[in-house]
């Protein structure tokens, strides 16, 4: 049991770091929510059940330019398309497990979760990886529901001028470097981030899923030019 | 802005259901299964290829999509860049990050 614990809070402590960056963005789900009208409290149902901060704006920027249900639906899930390859990058390690377990594990994927957990399994770990990743998961969304919940409630402006937004892409771009570890992996982002560029104002962010796929082929064939060199 | 509140519950619901079986695509298909060497070596490059595509644009270019040499988020984000390859330390990349746009805000 001790182990279970260990690797518990070995996630939770390994993404307490993070979790400041992340109540920006909560704070703002929630507000941004709440500015659509609905009652405080079905805004609030309405983060659990979805649980997606990004797709949550992007949803409602697109309320906001009318765009049609469909067009909303096909651009979140198109969003959401990252959590595909995320769920296959963790799959190996979720081996044999109840079907409870990988139904909560799912249910609480969220991009950073997958980064400090996949960080950690390629550093070595191997028991419990599950537990790990669940402390990591649980701190991420207690955080998240939590920083929403004030967000949502308060909903009285923290001014736009503080610019807060700002402490989710650096969130990310912290995390990014972290897994720049290989050469392979310094080309792969290196390539997604050219093709995202030239690929911004394409619609439905199909720039953001072809710079990416386009990042992993070229970053997979750099690692397949090193190995073979290697011999 | 008003928004039926009906309609917004399909699209989170639909968001939530989506997304779930999305998450639970992988976990759940190959959970009894290992996935080829090879398919998993690529998968490793998965998170930076994603990432990377993810938030350069929000850093090179501004709100209105184009690039500007006076763009305050892009300096920040390349020292950014810099404190968290030297560092490796997250809060003070994001803590770094801030203060580097604030300063530029506040002060130039």
């Amino acid at each position: 049991m001790t182990s279970r614990k260990k690797a518990f809070s070995g996630g939770v402590k390994e993404t307490a770091p993070i979790l400041l960056g992340v109540v920006p963005y909560a704070l703002i789900s929630g507000i941004a929510m709440a500015g659509t009208g609905v009652s405080p409290l079905t805004a609030f149902s309405m983060s659990l059940v979805a649980f997606a901060g990004t797709a949550q704006l992007v949803v409602i920027e697109l309320f906001a330019q009318q765009a049609s249900i469909a067009v909303i639906l096909f651009t979140a899930l198109i969003v959401n398309l990252r959590y595909f390859m995320y769920s296959a990058s963790l799959a190996p390690h979720f081996c044999g497990l109840s079907l409870r377990w990988r139904t909560s594990l799912a249910y609480l994927l969220t991009d950073q979760s997958y980064a400090i957990s996949v960080s950690a399994y390629d550093n070595g770990m191997t028991k419990f990886k599950h537990w790990f990743y669940l402390g990591s998961a649980i701190a991420m969304w207690a955080t998240w529901q939590a920083g929403a919940a004030v967000g949502i409630f308060l909903s009285a402006g923290i001014p736009q001028s503080w610019s807060l937004d700002f402490a989710i892409p650096l969130t990310f771009l912290a995390l990014l470097i972290s897994m720049l570890k290989d050469r392979p992996a310094i080309i792969a982002a290196v390539s997604a981030g050219v093709l995202a560029l030239l690929g911004h104002s394409l619609p439905y962010n199909l720039g953001l899923i072809s710079a990416a796929i386009g990042g992993l082929v070229i970053g997979s064939l750099a690692d397949r030019g090193n190995r073979h060199a290697a011999g | 802005m008003q928004l039926d509140s009906t309609i917004l519950w399909i699209v989170m619901l639909g968001i939530g259901g989506g997304t779930f079986l999305i998450r639970f695509s992988f976990i759940c298909l190959f959970g009894k299964k290992q996935m080829p060497e090879v398919l998993m070596r690529s998968l490793r490059l998965v998170p930076a290829a994603i990432f990377s595509a993810l938030i350069v644009p929000s850093f090179a270019l501004t709100q209105q999509a184009t690039f500007s040499v006076g763009n305050y988020r892009m300096w920040a984000g390349i020292i950014a860049v810099g404190i968290a390859w030297k560092t490796r330390n997250v809060i003070l990349t994001i803590v770094a990050g801030m203060a580097v746009l604030w300063f530029c805000t506040l002060v130039l």
